[in-house]
């Protein structure tokens, strides 16, 4: 029998209380390079300036350490659980919920959680929205995402009818960024999740966000000629950065599948602004 | 880039009147911070005929909650929140004396109209570019409603702020015509 592996949940809570402040004020280089190239097919001149001013915010977070965004967001977790992990010293949801506690404290990051009837705030940022994977192996990989609640807003789900087809999905995402217009602080990123159940498909949309930008779906090419399609047809709608007009309104579309059932064909559209935060340890 | 007009608050019938949708504008002055709970808890207050706790006459009103100055600083990171949610409240404010409101995003056709009837200018500021917004802030102090933490009402010094007009006196929306501009017909 494999032995297991002990992770202590101090060391728990402390990747997650780095992952979070630091996502909040690092870019990834990804979508950096993504947003520098974007200024160059950018035909608006008031689009140009959105885009680098974004370019601009992105260096002055990272040299002055402050939150890139004022939203410093809803503490998204992705937990991939090794089965050979014996997790000691606490509860391991707890651990998680604590993490994220001392991020937003520790790294004076707005604490944008309440009660959604009062809208008391909970003061602590918590609770997180934790999802959790078993998969092979004695080690955690944690993916921390602020997100952000006016993409988030701007989010929806569908139960298509499945004659409806490649061309009904395609026909609510592109409506669904139109629709969004400004709102979710585009250039936005297009994370879009095909098939499972109405929750399973708003879970692969947002995983698809996490993929990093630029690149394609590797594991179907349906789905990165779709992809490719989308994001032509989306730039040519004219809402451009931040609505202000212009050619970049989105900076990519990333979408995942899975099989659903027979009656069904879900779709979901999950809007991340530019300000695409996410990091990732592996303990 | 268009000409860049400065202007001051508080704002006036003859600044706004001479804004239109699209101008860039660098603005200066006093301005508050309010967004969905204080802006609830202003127009409970309007209804009820109870004191305000600011005055609204020629007020800003900036649609943000900044994140917590780290020490050494008196601002976080500040950036505006999307507006249409304050959109059931905006009439109201702007009957008592609102005359610029500072957000992004699309408004309801109430709130357009609110803005003639009223001559109020609603400027859009670039959200998810909060570190550089700190830096056109000048002073920040709580103005009320200080028991709703994060939304807390401030009262900042903006020097240089950089916007552009969304929507004017005259009933012009920058989102509107933008999109039109740079749309591509999908059958061309």
């Amino acid at each position: 029998m494999k032995a297991v592996r002990e992770i202590s949940c101090e060391t728990i809570i402390e990747t997650i209380r780095k992952l979070f402040m630091e996502a909040n004020i690092d870019l990834g280089e990804d979508v950096l390079s993504v947003l520098g190239e974007s200024v160059k097919s950018e035909d608006s001149e008031l689009g140009q300036y959105v885009l680098e001013r974004i370019v601009e915010n992105a260096r002055i977070a990272k040299e002055e350490s402050v939150p890139l965004c004022q939203d410093t967001g809803l503490a998204v977790v992705f937990i991939e659980l090794g089965q050979d992990v014996h997790v000691i010293g606490g509860n391991f949801c707890d651990a998680v919920h604590e993490g994220v506690r001392k991020a937003y404290s520790d790294g004076f990051l707005r604490k944008s959680v309440c009660d959604p009837l009062s809208r008391e705030n909970t003061g602590d940022n918590t609770p997180a929205i934790v999802h959790i994977e078993v998969v092979e192996g004695d080690r955690i990989k944690i993916t921390a995402m602020p997100k952000g609640g006016g993409s988030e807003n701007m989010s929806s789900c569908a139960m298509l009818v499945p004659s409806a087809g490649l061309e009904g999905i395609k026909k609510y995402i592109i409506e669904s960024v139109e629709k969004a217009g400004p709102n979710p602080c585009p250039p936005t990123i297009i994370g879009v999740g095909i098939g499972g159940s109405i929750e399973q498909s708003s879970i692969l949309a947002k995983k698809a966000l996490l993929r990093p930008l630029g690149e394609k779906n590797r594991s179907d090419s349906r789905l990165s000629k779709l992809e490719e399609e989308i994001l032509e047809e989306v730039n040519r709608l004219g809402i451009g950065p931040q609505g202000y007009g212009g050619r970049i309104t989105s900076l990519a579309v990333h979408i995942e599948m899975m099989p659903c059932h027979i009656a069904s064909l879900p779709v979901a559209v999950n809007l991340q602004c530019h300000v695409a935060r996410h990091k990732e340890a592996i303990i | 880039m268009k000409n860049i007009i400065r202007i001051n608050t508080p704002l006036t019938d003859k600044v706004c009147d001479e804004l239109n949708a699209g101008d860039m504008v660098l603005l200066s002055g006093e301005v508050l911070t309010g967004r969905d709970v204080a802006h609830r808890k202003l127009f409970e207050a309007i209804l009820r005929g109870d004191k305000l706790p600011i005055n609204l006459e020629g007020e800003t009103i900036f649609y943000a909650a900044p994140t917590p100055p780290r020490p050494g600083r008196f601002i976080g990171s500040v950036g505006p929140t999307t507006s249409y949610r304050m959109d059931k409240y905006s009439p109201k404010l702007m009957e008592m004396g609102l005359k610029g409101m500072i957000g992004k995003g699309k408004r309801s056709p109430e709130v357009i109209d609110a803005i003639k009837r009223f001559k109020v200018v609603y400027f859009g500021a670039i959200g998810g570019v909060a570190a550089l917004t700190a830096r056109y802030v000048k002073k920040s102090v709580v103005a009320a409603y200080d028991d709703l933490g994060p939304e807390a009402m401030l009262r900042l010094e903006v020097l240089d702020f950089p916007l552009v007009v969304l929507n004017d006196t005259k009933g012009r929306d920058l989102y509107e015509d933008a999109a039109k501009k740079y749309m591509i017909n999908l059958s061309e």
